[in-house]
């Protein structure tokens, strides 16, 4: 990799994109949440709400019920904990975070799925059955986002001859012309469908719900308490902010440190932040008009995202 | 030295299975099985001893088979095999050791077991036509008669093994037909022999040749349409045999189709590896669908071995592609990951195939429906299944991750290319790679969360205690072994890529290991397992202190919530099919469920039930598509024919006296 990278530099890239997934996390949120309530014609909390939340939460006692074994602890740490790794390896802000070599499209992806299944189990290991009926909904529908997602990071792939995160980047950064091709428009698409039904938003499913037979996350994490839901929630969080980062910078990639420095890194901070504040405002105003799916609905809306995905890496190998 | 350690493989499985046939009750077990352990060693060490220096063993006699003699030669690619059969059967036979029921410690039983197991090391190094032939059948009718060693007490085991005994002989018939049409019109039996001659064959000898060896190895590997014997045979066969042949005998399925299709013919045209691509795709498909929707934790291991068999056939298919494109080097790469794929496979499924049947021995059942919260009652083999299932969903930091990130990364890098057969074939193959990844966590998420947490839900899963030591010993060597591979790949990509150099015959493919990293040569980008895994020990470790730091008081115990009920109960426990029952919706074309609903009504009004049966099930496709109407067939055909013969004297003369008039005009 580049040379002029030092080692204080390339850690500094990757503690600030912590940080700021950290913080970021529950901020977009809040500011989601504002929109929403805005455009409903409400005031709405304030957008550090969130924050408040976990605060409140952490100081709270820790339960857990009787029965569940130390998979149920355990569940949150691990979920936040693979967050957190695809924060420190990925580029966020600049092409080259620590291990950022090492930052691979598909492990990004197994990383991810890492979490929900740990979540998952979490939620089966507290024997009731709403945990049940949480697991088996987000287990169906994340089995069904699994193809259309690869399919898409496939078709980003191909021109880059690689499916690691900064040579695709460095490489859209390169060619400008190449992010308006149709393999793009198209792998955008889906990209966009897949990142809703991950994260849990409308209109696959409703994080605001708390009627028991539309929950699926909710019923999920329906047991936690105190600093154990405060861990869910900020995962949940970070999740969002880490995936429409990512979207920004596959998509629009300008703004990103492509050499280190402090200027550039606070240049690509206000880019970022700027891009993912835009993209979360367009998703609660998109939130704001649409009604929550039916769940058997919901694979015709992934099996949509998969075959413009699959159009996309055919349309990548007529317009290369 | 090394083929000496071959002879003494052959040696100690023989003295094993004499022992188990005519040792002392209470020695039986105990000296069978060691003398069994001890030629796994040999072989294993004959194995690694092949993998490291290259030179074959070569054991060559014409004492034991007249006419062609009985003939070994291991090469590096056949010695992986043996490496992986060894390892298998060492942790099977350990586990063995503890292992109660099931008629396993029969004298029967314990006379063919070493031969079983001595097959599985010997078949890769079979290095001509009659010696393959020979071992292939012993080692089909050896684990067909294991299958069979509970009979006297469950009818469904005869059934099961009606259905592998007629799969594997007519895998056997297409795989002597294959074989010999290559020995005749080649002029020789010894492998060596037809690889060097295949090239001059004409073009249908050579396709025929290796359609009827893809059907052969197929129907062992269990590749769909040949996979119905799987997930029949695999539920009522005993603990150990079934994870012997789920981990290390259907491998050698793919052996078979690799040994043939790229060492004996040197590779073919694009259709046949289409075609190998096309099987490995359905059998994924079918495999993880049907996986994700079983009820019984065996049968749903055992057809998500016809998914991870349809991975690596989809591997190999798409090396023989890029070959036969003159991809050389994708090739190699290709059939590395498939390699790596077989390798990691045996590893995990031989983990969640012996702590299943620590389950089974514990709890008496391997219904999901009727197991759970066995994580606490069973602290070692719960935690061994829960491993195996993470490594098998390709979840970092485990093995199964490892071998599909290299299987879509030559999926990926093939697609750049101008071949329209590639291009069209790789999406599709990362697509079903995706859902078949998908499919597979799901199928894991069910079977840990279902069957090792929450409540138990029968008085079997309640009383269930830990096993012996020998059985969790066996199981959790394999779970090591995932976590070991799974951090550290390095240890073994070396010694496959060294295996897949031997039948692609092209050796330059670069070192796809550098240090601790895994990477395509000349690519940007690599995957750097144990540093993932530290990673994620690291975040994992730092989140559990904050969270520990931010409030000390001890955890509370609470009752779950159920809506305001007082009491939380199983039977308000979601199970394994109403887990998978969402899925079973979405794929309903595919899968067919039948639903029967039994409601009785009370005397007074018809609008109250007083009790309801609902009886679901999911029927085999193809079982019930393509097997059923060939067996009705069969049997109208049956009952035709024994209309001719009715037991009287005058037709059977007249019968003889048109046959003998039928012989004079022929003759004439």
């Amino acid at each position: 990799m580049n040379s002029s990278w030092s080692y204080v530099s390339i850690a500094a890239v990757s503690l600030l994109q912590v940080m700021l997934v950290l913080l970021g996390g529950p901020l977009l949120l809040g500011l989601m949440r504002k929109v929403r309530c805005r455009m409903e014609g409400r005031v709405g909390p304030p957008i550090r709400q969130p924050l408040l939340d976990l605060r409140k939460l952490a100081g709270r006692e820790r339960t857990r019920p009787e029965h569940t074994s130390w998979v149920f602890p355990l569940a949150p740490v691990v979920l936040v904990a693979t967050t957190l790794v695809v924060a420190a390896i990925a580029p966020l802000l600049a092409t080259n975070p620590a291990f950022g070599w090492s930052a691979d499209l598909f492990a990004v992806v197994f990383l991810f799925l890492l979490g929900s299944v740990s979540l998952a189990l979490g939620a089966l290991d507290t024997g009731t059955a709403f945990g049940g009926m949480g697991a088996s909904r987000a287990m169906t529908i994340g089995a069904l986002a699994e193809p259309a997602l690869l399919v898409a990071i496939l078709a980003l792939s191909v021109p880059a001859h690689s499916s690691n995160l900064p040579a695709i980047i460095t490489r859209s950064l390169a060619h400008p012309a190449w992010l308006a091709t149709p393999q793009r428009v198209l792998a955008l698409v889906a990209f966009v469908i897949v990142i809703i039904a991950e994260s849990g938003r409308l209109p696959v499913d409703n994080p605001s719900t708390h009627l028991e037979l539309t929950m699926i996350h909710e019923a999920m994490v329906l047991e936690y308490a105190g600093p154990d839901l405060a861990l869910v929630k900020l995962a949940e969080s970070m999740r969002l902010v880490v995936l429409l980062t990512l979207l920004a910078d596959l998509f629009i990639p300008w703004g990103i440190a492509t050499a280190p420095g402090p200027s550039h890194l606070a240049v690509a901070l206000v880019a970022t932040v700027g891009k993912v504040a835009l993209l979360g405002v367009a998703l609660a105003a998109f939130e704001v008009t649409v009604a929550k799916l039916r769940l058997f609905r919901v694979p015709e809306l992934l099996a949509g995202a998969f075959v413009l995905a699959i159009l996309a890496v055919l349309s990548a190998l007529v317009v290369p | 030295m090394t083929p000496a350690l071959l002879v003494a493989t052959a040696l100690a499985g023989l003295a094993a299975s004499l022992a188990g046939a005519v040792t002392p009750d209470r020695l039986r077990i105990r000296v069978s099985t060691s003398l069994t352990i001890g030629a796994c060693g040999c072989a294993l060490i004959a194995g690694i001893n092949i993998l490291h220096s290259g030179h074959p063993a070569v054991v060559h006699t014409t004492a034991l088979m007249p006419l062609s003699g009985f003939s070994l030669a291991l090469d590096r690619f056949g010695a992986l095999f043996v490496v992986i059969s060894a390892v298998v059967g060492i942790c099977a036979l350990v586990f063995r050791l503890g292992y109660i029921g099931h008629g396993l410690g029969s004298r029967t039983a314990s006379c063919i077991l070493p031969l079983f197991v001595t097959t599985l090391l010997l078949v890769p190094a079979a290095s001509n036509v009659t010696t393959f032939l020979f071992l292939w059948e012993l080692m089909a009718i050896t684990s067909l008669l294991l299958v069979l060693t509970d009979h006297a007490h469950r009818g469904e085991v005869q059934v099961a093994a009606q259905w592998y005994a007629v799969m594997t002989q007519l895998g056997a018939a297409a795989l002597i037909l294959g074989l010999v049409l290559l020995a005749t019109r080649t002029g020789s039996q010894s492998f060596a022999v037809i690889a060097l001659r295949s090239a001059h064959l004409p073009t249908w000898v050579r396709s025929t040749a290796f359609v009827l060896a893809l059907v052969g190895f197929g129907s062992k590997a269990g590749a769909v349409p040949l996979h119905v014997w799987l997930p029949r045979a695999h539920p009522e066969a005993p603990g150990p045999v079934s994870a012997l042949m789920s981990a290390a005998m259907v491998n050698l399925g793919v052996y078979g189709i690799v040994r043939v299709g790229m060492g004996l013919l040197g590779g073919g045209p694009t259709w046949w590896w289409l075609l190998v691509m096309f099987l490995g795709a359905l059998s994924a498909m079918f495999g993880s669908l049907h996986s994700a929707t079983s009820r019984d934790l065996k049968r749903l291991l055992a057809y998500s071995t016809t998914d991870n068999v349809g991975l690596m056939l989809l591997g190999v298919g798409a090396s023989g592609l890029f070959a036969s494109t003159g991809h050389r080097a994708l090739a190699v790469v290709a059939l590395v990951a498939a390699l790596l794929h077989v390798v990691f496979h045996a590893v995990f499924k031989g983990s969640l195939f012996l702590s299943a049947s620590s389950v089974q021995q514990a709890t008496g059942s391997t219904d999901l429906d009727g197991l759970g919260g066995l994580l606490q009652r069973m602290p070692v083999s719960g935690p061994i299944f829960l491993v195996g299932g993470l490594a098998i969903a390709a979840l970092p930091p485990f093995c199964g991750f490892v071998s599909e990130w290299l299987l879509l990364q030559s999926m990926l890098h093939g697609l750049p290319s101008s071949d329209v057969a590639i291009a069209v074939a790789m999406p599709i193959g990362v697509g079903v790679l995706a859902l078949t990844g998908g499919l597979t966590a799901f199928t894991f998420a069910k079977a840990i969360g279902i069957g090792l947490l929450g409540l138990p839900r029968t008085d079997g899963a309640e009383r269930a205690t830990e096993v012996r030591r020998p059985m969790w010993v066996g199981a959790g060597l394999l779970a090591l072994l995932c976590l070991v591979f799974g951090v550290a790949p390095f240890l073994v990509i070396p010694a496959v890529v060294d295996a897949a150099g031997v039948v692609t015959r092209f050796h330059s493919a670069g070192a796809l290991t550098h240090g601790w990293q895994i990477g395509l040569p000349g690519v940007p980008g690599m995957l750097a397992p144990g540093l993932l895994a530290l990673g994620l020990l690291v975040c994992t470790g730092l989140v559990a202190l904050a969270r520990g730091l931010v409030r000390r008081s001890p955890v509370r115990l609470t009752e779950a919530w159920g809506c305001g009920r007082e009491l939380q109960t199983a039977r308000m426990e979601y199970t394994a099919t109403s887990f998978g029952e969402p899925l079973t919706r979405v794929f309903e074309d595919v899968l067919n469920p039948s639903r029967d609903i039994d409601a009785s009504h009370i005397a007074e009004s018809r609008y109250y039930t007083e009790a309801a049966v609902i009886h679901t099930s999911l029927e085999d496709a193809f079982e019930r598509h393509l097997y059923r109407p060939a067996d009705r067939g069969f049997q109208r055909w049956g009952a035709l024919a024994r209309r001719v013969p009715n037991g009287s004297v005058h037709r059977y003369l007249a019968f003889g006296l048109v046959a003998l008039i039928i012989v004079l005009v022929v003759l004439a």
